[in-house]
């Protein structure tokens, strides 16, 4: 089985680049050079400087020993939320503003939900001395004010997306229209795995980062560079793309995606697409979606700002169709559980989005001499206002 | 023949289109919007099917969009209504492609074809999707695709659209989403030039941010007719005397055209 997006754009029977003819020049000009541009020996002598001294990577793989002994089994962190500004997210901005700066783009735009994206890209575009704008919805803007205020003191401007839910879905919506307003000057930074092609494959080469360097950490540790289980959340499925990338073709090692529930998946309350969605165009992509028997795109429910989304990735449809990975869910109170549970045994106070991975190991029954690796994809910070409540 | 071919081969220049969204301002508008405009003088009507996530449109027809869906507007329902609807112009359908998608291709084509409906235009459907996946199932429906084209499209794929279709090219005026509300530049008028020396086999209508008398004959300056969209959307908004809010729009945008044949 092969899981890498093909000559058209598809992986399987998901993806492809569902655009309209405004944005054309800019996402074909993109689909002819970034594979070019990203194995230049400078690009990758740059980017690997930037992420080892600027990112701080390798980030730990962390044996978390009190975890381990409470579900019985041997569970490893990969330590994203120790990255420079708190999660996954800045692997990607950093390989893609290299890219922008080399097609020669001044302005930069993203869309963001919990504000980590936003974050993310606000943080490169200091560094890189670029104009920086970023759309994230009403909503996700009140439920993450520290973020906002973060990509403000870095330069940023954060405009507010208004339409729809007010959240993710419609800051990229808002992005996307930026991008047809100004197909010159500016380079659209996308957060995840999804939107038209290259960028799901662009995006995951970037995050890939995350399981090159589990692998080499593994055997390090264990003599083993394969684990039993690799367990990631998914919005749009970014850092479960590059926790997962290079263990793909090695089906022994099972792949766990874990979506938002929210209030259950049958609440009318969530974000677990897998479940929940039909194959539909969203973002330039065909891939599941939720959506009403009329293909009006549902909006979706989540704690969590960076799951609520109605999509996901089309490397996950993907790998949901061909039963590559396991697709599960967990619900806001399960993740809640998970952060306060991370806080007590290991002294991590985790993301409302990788709670979500964490809060599966209930329900894993993973054996003792197994080995469980979670993408631990960012840091609580952004979400202390949500955990003081319920304290 | 296609309305679509006969249209512009009867009328050559100054074709006035209209484009509204179905469901909007009301749930049950849409055969007086299609009767009121053809009565006016309107030559080709667009009629948008809404979606939830418009991306190639601005906060107008977003918002009409959003009222329609809230109206309970569908292309089923669409359809429904379109069934008594005997007009003489070409109707074409304009919509994003995830409801066409989810109400099957092939049913929309032969649905759309039983109401006389001459064309489409699907924003996100890309032309080599088009042409791998569509092209057929649209032509067995003697159904005419439109594409748009860009100031930023090269001219190779113009010649390309130009090439594999034959209702219009539809010609987006500037970088941007629908509803911008500049005059015409030198820029854009440099634009228009270019694609009219190209001498493309289509005709072409100029579309976005066409919104009164001036833009109106300006763009038909240099293409066959103009597509007004937001412009109307916002002159029908209140509802409230649709007739009369119809007859007044379009008869300010063809004021000159009415003066030049009564003198
Ligand atoms: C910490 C963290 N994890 C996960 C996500 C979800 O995104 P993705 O599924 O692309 O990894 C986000 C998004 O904002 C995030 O901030």
């Amino acid at each position: 089985m092969n899981y890498q997006v093909n000559e058209k754009g598809y992986y399987g029977n998901f993806g492809g680049a569902f655009i309209p003819e405004m944005l054309f020049p800019n996402v074909e000009e993109l689909r002819e050079k970034y594979l070019s541009i990203i194995q230049e020996k400078d690009f990758q002598l740059e980017l690997n400087e930037l992420l080892r001294d600027y990112v701080g990577r390798p980030s730990p793989l962390y044996y978390a020993k009190r975890l381990s002994e409470r579900y019985n089994t041997n569970i490893y962190l990969k330590r994203e939320d120790l990255n420079h500004t708190g999660a996954h997210k800045i692997n990607n901005t950093l390989g893609q503003i290299l890219l922008a700066k080399r097609l020669g783009r001044t302005r930069i735009i993203a869309e963001t939900g919990a504000g980590q994206h936003g974050v993310a890209t606000a943080t490169v575009c200091a560094l890189m001395g670029l104009k920086c704008i970023v759309y994230m919805g009403e909503v996700d803007i009140k439920r993450q004010a520290p973020n906002v205020a973060r990509m403000k003191l870095l330069g940023a401007e954060v405009i507010p997306a208004t339409s729809g839910s007010k959240t993710l879905k419609d800051a990229t919506n808002e992005a996307i229209r930026d991008w047809i307003n100004n197909p010159v000057d500016t380079y659209y930074i996308i957060g995840s795995v999804v939107g038209p092609h290259p960028y799901p494959d662009m995006v995951a080469r970037f995050q890939s980062v995350i399981s090159e360097e589990i692998k080499k950490q593994l055997l390090e540790k264990t003599g083993n560079e394969n684990p039993d289980y690799v367990i990631a959340c998914v919005g749009g499925g970014s850092n479960a793309a590059g926790a997962f990338y290079h263990f793909l073709e090695n089906e022994k090692v099972k792949l766990i995606a874990v979506e938002a529930a929210g209030k259950g998946i049958d609440s009318g309350h969530s974000a677990a697409t897998s479940v929940l969605g039909k194959p539909g165009i969203i973002h330039g992509s065909k891939t599941l979606l939720m959506q009403t028997s009329d293909g009006q795109i549902i909006e979706p429910y989540s704690i969590s700002a960076g799951l609520d989304y109605p999509g996901v990735g089309p490397i996950h449809a993907h790998l949901f169709e061909t039963g590559r990975a396991e697709f599960v869910s967990a619900t806001d109170e399960e993740a809640l559980k998970a952060v306060f549970l991370l806080c007590e045994l290991e002294g991590i106070i985790p993301a409302l989005e990788s709670a979500h991975a964490l809060a599966y190991l209930e329900k894993l029954k993973a054996k003792e001499n197994e080995v469980v690796v979670i993408n631990l994809s960012g840091r609580g910070d952004k979400d202390l206002a949500t955990y003081i409540e319920k304290l | 023949m296609s309305k679509i071919n006969t249209l512009f081969q009867d009328k050559k220049q100054n074709i006035l289109s209209v484009y509204f969204t179905a469901g909007f301002p009301n749930l049950n508008d849409t055969t007086t919007i299609i009767n009121e405009l053809e009565k006016s003088g309107v030559d080709l009507i667009e009629i948008g099917m809404p979606f939830s996530d418009p991306l190639a449109d601005g906060p107008t027809i977003q918002r009409s969009s959003e009222i329609a869906l809230e109206n309970g507007m569908t292309i089923k329902l669409l359809f429904e209504q379109l069934k008594i609807v005997n007009s003489t112009i070409p109707l074409v359908l304009m919509g994003y492609l995830n409801p066409i998608l989810q109400y099957g291709v092939e049913k929309f084509c032969k649905d759309a074809s039983a109401l006389r409906i001459s064309g489409v235009i699907i924003p996100d459907l890309p032309f080599q999707e088009y042409l791998d996946e569509y092209k057929t199932i649209f032509e067995k429906y003697n159904l005419k695709n439109i594409f748009l084209i860009t100031p930023q499209t090269s001219e190779a794929r113009i010649r390309l659209i130009d090439e594999y279709t034959d209702g219009f090219i539809y010609m987006v005026s500037s970088a941007s989403t629908t509803g911008a509300k500049n005059e015409i530049g030198s820029e854009q008028e440099q634009y228009f030039k270019r694609i009219k020396e190209m001498n493309l086999k289509n005709p072409t209508v100029i579309g976005f941010g066409i919104h009164n008398q001036q833009t109106f004959s300006k763009a038909c300056e240099f293409a066959n007719g103009a597509i007004i969209g937001s412009a109307f959307i916002k002159a029908i908004e209140t509802g409230e005397d649709l007739e009369k809010d119809i007859g007044v729009f379009v008869n300010t945008i063809l004021k000159e055209q009415l003066a030049h044949r009564n003198s």
